[in-house]
């Protein structure tokens, strides 16, 4: 029953991934991107439970490094994205 | 029980804010405003995860997310806006290095069963592949390696079996857990895998690889999320997926080829069989000064920027040039091929830089109706998305891809740093047409040189 319940959220999300990404104007392409993959660095939840679970030494030290990567991940890409999307300015006529 | 639940609603809560947040990031208009509520959600799902009983020693996290978190805030806010796509492809790869590493973990925290090892095997397969396919990648879009395509012989003999022996590892593995051999396996074949998958590309198609490795980072995370039971990891994991599948389609579709024609057959291939249409004429050069006569009488130019501006830095100058020509009482607006630069993206993030108003960025298909209308359509560092061989050239590799038909404008000014053919390697017909003008040189020089003659 599990496995069904988890097929069904995935299924549910993808469905629901394609629906919001679908009519993105093309301006706004790079920083969907840079903050879609801040939203991948999602994985920094799963790795902080193998960082601080007292599962073996190998576990905390893969979590360690995964913690780190992740971060980066999620800092650098919304930091960036809020960057870039300042950046974006409409003007009502000349400046 | 208690604070299980409270973990798991906090966790519906946190994407519900993913949800807005993407949604919020379709509008120019509110899409400063998404990115912060999906860092919320982003904040409540860590800031909640913390609180799971399972942990138990917080150093280490502390050292993971100080060290991680320093490194991130340094390159977010030091990379330049030329420097995004290689920025992005590495962000990617150590997205997918991480949910490679959080599979691998899961393998000791508890006894997994068939359906948990096939999972753990998935997120180490789509991280592995994620992380080594985003370091080709980044190196070449940050040209630390070459650009053009690696093409050996028997590349599709090698790749098939590479993906028979990933297959086999990995049943092997789901039989005898305990052997450490075949896990170590899995992970080799898979950072393999990742870079004969994205070796073959070239730089052009860099947009299309780029929204794929994105789609892979979230499936990666996804993976990841049922290897250790998690379902915002699931959810997010997907929504990314998603929309990294979306952008590959809309590079594809932009460039009239299908995804696997992209992975697996570079442009160098097709262009060998249909090399048959030869073009003639002469190539007829201009001067800065000879354009700016030009410009000063036109009454609407369009402005259409490739790779080459990136390059040469120049959109600031350009939206120098931008202002001058509206002073003069010109209208002034921008086409935007969508594969032109190196992501999807790449041009409208330039401009914005340069303070460039977004509504003057107008798409392919809003421009080429009207494309006759306008005296002048300047072509900065564009090369294969201004082809009229795509239209008129059967033969030619590119023929059927959509592209913008500055030849149908007026006069056609041709920024280029020489007669070389562009990243594609096809022949470009545009610099032989009698309206069309090349400026050869740096295109920030080029617009320089233009600039001073109307000052």
């Amino acid at each position: 029953m599990e496995i069904v319940f988890l097929a069904f959220i995935l299924m549910l999300s993808i469905f629901l991934g394609f629906e919001l990404i679908n009519k993105v104007p093309a301006t706004l392409h790079t920083p969907l991107m840079s903050g879609s993959n801040a939203i991948s660095g999602i994985t920094l939840v799963g790795a902080l439970t193998s960082a601080g679970a007292e599962h073996s030494g190998l576990a905390t030290i893969l979590g360690t490094i995964a913690v780190a990567m992740a971060t980066i991940n999620v800092i650098g890409g919304y930091m960036v994205t809020d960057r870039m999307l300042a950046m974006f300015k409409k003007k009502g006529g000349a400046k | 029980m208690g604070i299980e639940l409270l973990v798991n609603m906090s966790y519906v809560a946190a994407a519900v804010l993913f949800i807005f947040g993407l949604k919020m990031l379709g509008s120019p208009a509110t899409a400063r405003k998404g990115n912060l509520v999906s860092a919320l959600g982003m904040f409540v799902a860590v800031v909640i995860t913390l609180l799971d009983q399972s942990i138990i020693d917080y150093k280490w996290i502390l050292a993971g997310v100080v060290a991680g978190g320093a490194i991130g805030a340094i390159v977010a806010r030091r990379v330049e806006m030329t420097g995004m796509p290689e920025m992005v492809a590495l962000f990617n790869g150590f997205g997918g290095v991480a949910s490679l590493l959080v599979g691998w973990a899961a393998l000791y925290g508890f006894e997994a069963n068939t359906f948990e090892m096939i999972t753990i095997i998935l997120s180490i397969l789509i991280g592995g592949v994620t992380f080594s396919g985003s370091m080709v990648a980044w190196g070449k879009l940050s040209e630390r390696i070459s650009g053009k395509p690696m093409v050996f012989g028997g590349q599709r003999v090698f790749n098939i079996l590479l993906i028979v022996a990933i297959i086999a590892a990995s049943a092997m593995f789901t039989l005898y857990p305990e052997s450490h051999l075949y896990l170590y396996l899995v992970i080799g074949l898979a950072l393999l895998l990742g870079i004969m998958l994205v070796i073959p590309i070239g730089g052009a198609d860099m947009p299309v690889v780029i929204s794929l490795l994105n789609s892979y980072s979230g499936l990666a995370a996804c993976a990841a999320g049922l290897a250790i039971n998690n379902i915002i990891l699931i959810v997010a994991g997907a929504l990314v997926g998603a929309s990294g599948i979306i952008l590959t389609q809309i590079m594809c579709k932009a460039m009239n080829r299908s995804l696997s024609n992209v992975l697996f057959s570079g442009f160098s291939a097709v262009s060998a069989g249909g090399a048959a249409a030869k073009i003639e004429g002469e190539a007829k050069a201009m001067t800065a000064e000879d354009a700016y006569y030009v410009l000063e009488a036109a009454a609407s130019v369009v402005i259409v920027p490739g790779y080459g501006m990136a390059v040469a830095q120049a959109q600031h100058v350009v939206k120098e040039l931008q202002e001058l020509l509206e002073k003069n009482g010109a209208e002034v607006v921008y086409a935007i091929h969508p594969v032109a630069g190196r992501m999807p993206g790449h041009m409208n993030v330039l401009l914005a830089e340069a303070d460039v108003s977004y509504d003057l960025l107008l798409e392919m298909d809003a421009i080429n109706p009207r494309m006759e209308t306008f005296d002048v359509a300047i072509v900065i560092g564009a090369n294969d998305v201004v082809n009229p061989a795509a239209r008129e050239m059967e033969g030619s590799p590119i023929y059927g891809m959509p592209v913008i038909n500055v030849d149908m404008a007026r006069n056609v000014f041709v920024m280029k740093r020489s007669m070389a053919s562009g990243f594609a390697g096809i022949d470009n017909p545009l610099f032989f047409k009698e309206n069309t003008r090349m400026l050869f040189g740096d295109a920030k020089e080029m617009l320089g040189n233009i600039i001073k003659a109307f000052n």
